[in-house]
């Protein structure tokens, strides 16, 4: 697969990550990423489809904790470094989307 | 902004098919949230905690924390699965689903993608004429709730106009079960009917496995709901719209149909349906449309790093499964011949979505038809007179306390309507209510004696019509004693009361 | 009086226990050294104000006769990507400047159980991100054998402040070599546990499937005792391990007795070669293989045909994992706030996180967040999950063979600040031979093998041993340690030139 890092693709990439790039770091990035994803491509080549994924290290499953409270915040400690609060809340300004 | 143009709802069927989908969430009741230890708001003992105060570090995503699994709430989730009728994965893995919102901790969902727990399953749900029509599962899948927002500022606290907005993560990270139908053909007419019923089952197979609080007012049970046109004869689906925001029972009903007349309208008159998130008012009867689907709405899944892979045994899954409870259909039949209930009746009951709260009210001690009487009658005419669900008005608890003051003659049928009316409004328990506002039935004759007196003094000729022969002159008495004493009386023992003074020789 | 930083923390240990050194001396010792070199070496961004009171609580305790741990009262240095509740935690990035964690990571908490004495929080790339310090948003730290070259990194803090007896112990965090690679490059120690042998939480996370804590020393005994202190099973975190982990420390104690070596087998990779690294390091390299054999092991050439794309699925990896951890950064809960005078909450997350993070933050979550988009997933975050399959097979064939793997730590000494900095893949290079054992969850440890002739700088020599063989890697490590210091006459860390000292609040040089 032939990457094609381009200006618009980066922009639209910060858009995803909520990142507001300039329009010197959008230029910046496309040409650092296009070298860097031309070499990391090559994965591509040995990750056949006989090969599974591996997304743990060490094998493990069922790791489950028992149904009991504890690991409570305090409002206080929750609300500690809010940048901005209000009524034992967190504020922001005015949100664009719909709820999801 | 203008009106939607509605087509008439039995034109709309004429020209199209109506296609549904479903996706339901069901808020666990576990003690704990899914994958933090914080308490679970969505168990009714922390319903009224005070904001941020159920959230431990990983809820809100505090740099370094991790989450953990919650045991119950995957066992709750098998079961969930099982009493759909699906197959349970042999191993499921957590995903990440990554979006940008104020109210996720972490600004990515945990959910699962194409690994669910359960999938490819059915729900039989019946309708009012005893219908039964058979709604296929895709999946039922573990994930978490959001926190909460709460818009200030601008006329309608929706977002729209909002100033500023606060949240409150005690919902974030509740433990939610997402289940998906596969797309429903053959509603034709019945689809609002059927959109309500398959809720309703939904709700009552989550109560009987006593898995969640499934209060739709409370955001226990949501439902999303699909709808897609497609002209008749044609075969290629139509665009869908998917409404939120749905949040009874009779809101589901209405939302489709309502879905259903706007969309044909929009066909029928060349137009395209947009395919969008829709928003249901309740106030007004309408959907408005949200965000359109974008690109933005790529969410980027990949499997839960920071969890392992949920592979359960397959022992516990035949443990579950042999602790089911009996499917709704089954139930529902052994119900009604246990109940004694016409036919009609039955349906009535059923129809409302109340079958719960009377299973629940007859196991408290009440009789099933006193039972019926008030959750189909004086509860229901309330609900609908608030614009409320009946289950959101009493429990069943009360009720059947309710019923128990009737029984023990401490209140009269006319009282026990306005003792309810006090515990809707929420002055507490029956017996509360009839404490704080006197209401019990008097049951000392020497009172009731003193009433009759006074209302012979007015009427001194009475005794003399009764002794001549004129039982029911007696009435005007009774009549004038009830009122003296607020209808907290026993009419009958005033009665006897009566007549035995007429038949005693003093005047 | 000796100088009590120049100590082992084993020794320094020791001194405390047998009551002749007390924790409040040992921590104002250290204190000072602080204050005489950090200015120019600038490991730490925070030093504990409480450090003496906590100092003065153990020795309070071990003279009531309270049963205390064999490191009490020794100071600690902790790496500013494990929270903190008593000091800021900034995982090195002005996002999080002054954020204050309501929690203590697990590893902090076992350290202040087992009476270790916080020191302060060390400086490190930005959100662990690279291998030079240089892009902590707070300045650099500096080499303390060359105070005009990279201290290693991400870790370049702990490394440096424990090289230049700033602190006896510190703790790191190891992604794809961030405890290694500056262990190397500043003549100490660092060992990067298996995959869940450390607790992770609240470590910041950066790739949550490569992450892992470890220790920070001079000696490799000294990684022991405190690796004894912070391993173990989590139940907050689920990826940790519940297996049952022998003292490392004994195992370290072992080791320095010298039969380990014998019939050893030690691979070397072929696909690796360091005639392709710097001179000095291929030579260093060589020669502690060469007194390996001379002590009876036995070196084996092996190969790992998969490692070369090590870097490449790793760059895939991080970057996409990183893009998901980083996102929980927004302005709304914590951290830094960009106001946006009309704007919405979107625009203020957007402005505050192109203000807050750094350059190479940037990159990768733009990198993480195309590898992981529609369309991207399978060729890029897929395929680089396959490849770590690959490379754990790699592994599970080679130490069929062989008892440990041997690499040069890196391929060069510490090159000069701002060397590399202008190009990321430069950068991304000094990490092929530490990445593997991310990859495949396997432990490493990188110790001091000597100095290039040709710049007199630090050399480190890694050894990797198969999953839950950790104990492994002390021994050898010891064994080695051992035998080099022989014949060194002392630590290489001896060899280090003096750091200039600023003048004390007394006007005297201590």
């Amino acid at each position: 697969m032939v990457s094609e890092i381009t200006p618009d693709l980066v922009r639209h990439l910060g858009v995803l990550a909520r990142i507001q790039l300039s329009d010197e770091e959008v230029e910046r990035l496309t040409g650092q990423l296009d070298a860097i994803v031309d070499n990391i491509a090559k994965v591509s080549e040995v990750a056949t489809p006989d090969v599974a994924a591996t997304s743990h290290p060490i094998p493990l499953e069922n790791v489950f904790r028992p149904d009991v409270p504890g690991d409570l915040l305090t409002p206080a400690q929750v609300l500690q470094n809010a940048p901005d609060a209000a009524d034992g809340r967190f504020r922001v300004t005015a949100i664009l989307g719909e709820e999801q | 902004m203008a009106k939607d143009k509605l087509l008439d709802f039995d034109k709309a069927l004429e020209l199209f098919e109506p296609v549904l989908g479903f996706e339901v969430h069901v808020e666990l009741n576990t003690e704990t949230k899914m994958f933090s230890a914080a308490a679970n708001p969505a168990n009714s003992a922390n319903h009224d905690a005070g904001p941020n105060t159920l959230v431990a570090p990983v809820d809100m995503g505090l740099p370094g924390a991790l989450p953990v699994v919650n045991e119950t709430a995957v066992r709750y989730s098998i079961s969930l699965g099982l009493a759909l009728g699906c197959s349970i994965a042999p191993s499921s893995r957590f995903a990440r689903k990554n979006y940008f919102y104020p109210d996720l901790g972490k600004n990515y969902q945990i959910s699962q993608y194409d690994e669910p727990i359960a999938f490819e399953g059915s729900v039989d749900i019946e309708l009012a004429d005893g219908e039964i029509v058979t709604v296929p599962i895709e999946r039922a899948h573990m994930e978490e709730d959001a926190g909460k927002l709460t818009h200030v500022g601008g006329s309608t606290g929706r977002i729209q106009g909002a100033e500023y907005s606060l949240v409150d993560y005690n919902r974030a990270g509740v433990p939610l079960v997402e289940i998906v139908t596969k797309p429903i053909f053959g509603a034709e007419h019945r689809a609002p009917e059927i959109a309500k019923a398959y809720v309703a089952t939904i709700r009552d197979i989550v109560l009987s496995l006593g898995i969640s609080e499934a209060r739709m007012e409370r955001g226990n049970l949501r439902c999303d709901a699909n709808v897609s046109l497609r002209p008749r004869g044609q075969e290629k689906l139509g665009t869908r719209t998917e409404t939120k925001n749905v949040n009874s029972m009779r809101s589901v009903e209405r939302a489709v149909r309502y879905e259903i007349q706007r969309q044909a309208a929009i066909l029928a008159a060349g137009g395209t349906i947009t395919q969008e998130t829709r928003h249901w008012h309740e106030d007004t009867g309408t959907t408005s449309p949200g965000r359109p689907k974008s690109d933005a709405d790529d969410y980027r899944y990949f499997p839960e790093p920071d969890l392992l892979p949920v592979a359960p045994p397959l022992e516990l899954i035949e443990e579950l499964r042999a602790a089911l409870p009996e499917p709704p259909a089954a139930r529902r039949r052994r119900l009604k011949t246990e109940w004694g209930f016409t036919d009609l009746e039955f349906q009535d009951a059923a129809n409302s979505g109340i079958l719960p709260e009377i299973a629940a009210t007859v196991a408290a001690g009440a009789s099933p038809a006193s039972a019926r009487k008030w959750w189909t009658g004086e509860i229901a005419r309330i609900a609908k007179v608030q614009g409320r669900e009946a289950t959101e008005l009493a429990t069943p608890a009360d009720v059947a306390a309710l019923q128990a003051l009737v029984d023990a003659g401490t209140l009269t049928d006319k009282l026990a309507r306005q003792v309810l009316e006090g515990v809707i409004g929420g002055e507490g328990s029956p017996q509360e209510v009839v404490d704080a506002r006197g209401l019990a039935v008097v049951s000392d004759d020497g009172a009731l004696i003193a009433a009759i007196d006074e209302a012979l003094a007015s009427q001194p000729d009475v005794l003399a019509k009764i002794r001549d022969g004129k039982v029911q002159a007696a009435g005007a008495v009774i009549g004038a004693v009830m009122k003296a004493m607020k209808g907290q009386a026993d009419a009958a023992r005033v009665r006897e009361l009566v007549l035995e003074r007429a038949s005693a020789n003093d005047a | 009086m000796t100088d009590l930083t120049k100590l082992s923390a084993a020794a320094l240990a020791d001194k405390l226990a047998a009551g002749e050194v007390s924790s409040v001396e040992a921590t104002q010792a250290h204190l000072d050294r602080i204050a005489a070199v950090d200015g120019d070496v600038h490991a730490f961004l925070h030093v504990n104000e409480h450090a003496l009171d906590v100092a003065s609580d153990i020795d309070r305790r071990r003279a009531a006769g309270d049963d205390l741990g064999p490191l009490a009262g020794v100071p600690l240095a902790i790496k500013d990507v494990l929270v903190t509740t008593d000091m800021p935690s900034t995982s090195g990035s002005k996002i999080l400047e002054g954020y204050m964690s309501p929690y203590d990571a697990t590893v902090v908490a076992r350290s202040r159980a087992a009476g270790l004495v916080p020191l302060g929080k060390t400086n490190m790339d930005e959100f662990a991100m690279g291998s030079s310090t240089e892009h902590s948003a707070y300045g650099p730290t500096r080499n303390p054998w060359d105070l005009t070259r990279i201290p290693g990194g991400s870790g370049g803090g702990s490394a440096a402040a424990v090289a230049a007896f700033e602190a006896p112990l510190a703790l790191g965090s190891d992604t794809g070599g961030s405890i290694r690679q500056p262990a190397h490059v500043t003549g100490t120690v660092g060992i990067k546990p298996t995959y869940g042998g450390v607790s992770r939480y609240g470590a910041i996370a950066l790739a949550s499937s490569l992450d892992q804590v470890g220790p920070v020393t001079r000696t490799v005994l000294d990684a022991g005792l405190l690796h004894d202190v912070i391993g173990g099973h989590d139940p907050h975190d689920s990826t940790s391990l519940a297996h049952d982990w022998p003292s490392f420390a004994g195992a370290a104690r072992e080791g320095a007795t010298g039969q380990v070596l014998q019939g050893l087998k030690v691979g070397v990779i072929r696909e690796l070669p360091d005639t392709g690294f710097q001179a000095g390091v291929s030579e260093s390299f060589r020669a502690a293989l060469a007194a390996m054999e001379a002590q009876g092991a036995e070196i084996v050439e092996i190969s790992a045909p998969h490692f070369e794309y090590g870097v490449a699925a790793y760059y895939l990896i991080l970057p996409a994992e990183a893009s998901s951890n980083l996102a929980k950064f927004d302005s709304v809960r914590f951290g830094l706030r960009v106001d946006v005078p009309g704007g919405t909450v979107e625009d203020v997350m957007a402005k505050t996180r192109d203000a807050g993070f750094g350059d190479e933050v940037k990159r990768r979550i733009i990198l993480g967040t195309y590898a992981l988009s529609a369309g991207y997933y399978d060729a890029y975050y897929g395929s680089a999950q396959k490849v770590r399959t690959l490379i754990q097979r790699d592994f599970a064939d080679a130490f069929a063979q062989v008892d440990v793997i041997a690499t040069p730590s890196a391929p060069t000494t510490a090159f000069r600040l701002g060397e590399k900095i202008d190009d990321p893949l430069q950068m991304y290079l000094n990490d092929v031979t530490t990445i593997p054992a991310n990859l495949a969850g396997v432990p490493g440890i990188s110790i001091p093998s000597g100095l290039a002739p040709e710049d007199g700088l630090p050399v480190g020599i890694q050894f990797l041993a198969p999953a839950h063989e950790d104990a492994r890697l002390y021994r050898v490590g010891a064994a080695l340690e051992a035998l080099l210091v022989d014949s060194w006459g002392g630590p290489l860390l001896d060899r280090a030139p003096a750091l200039r000292q600023a003048q004390g609040p007394t006007g005297g040089v201590r």
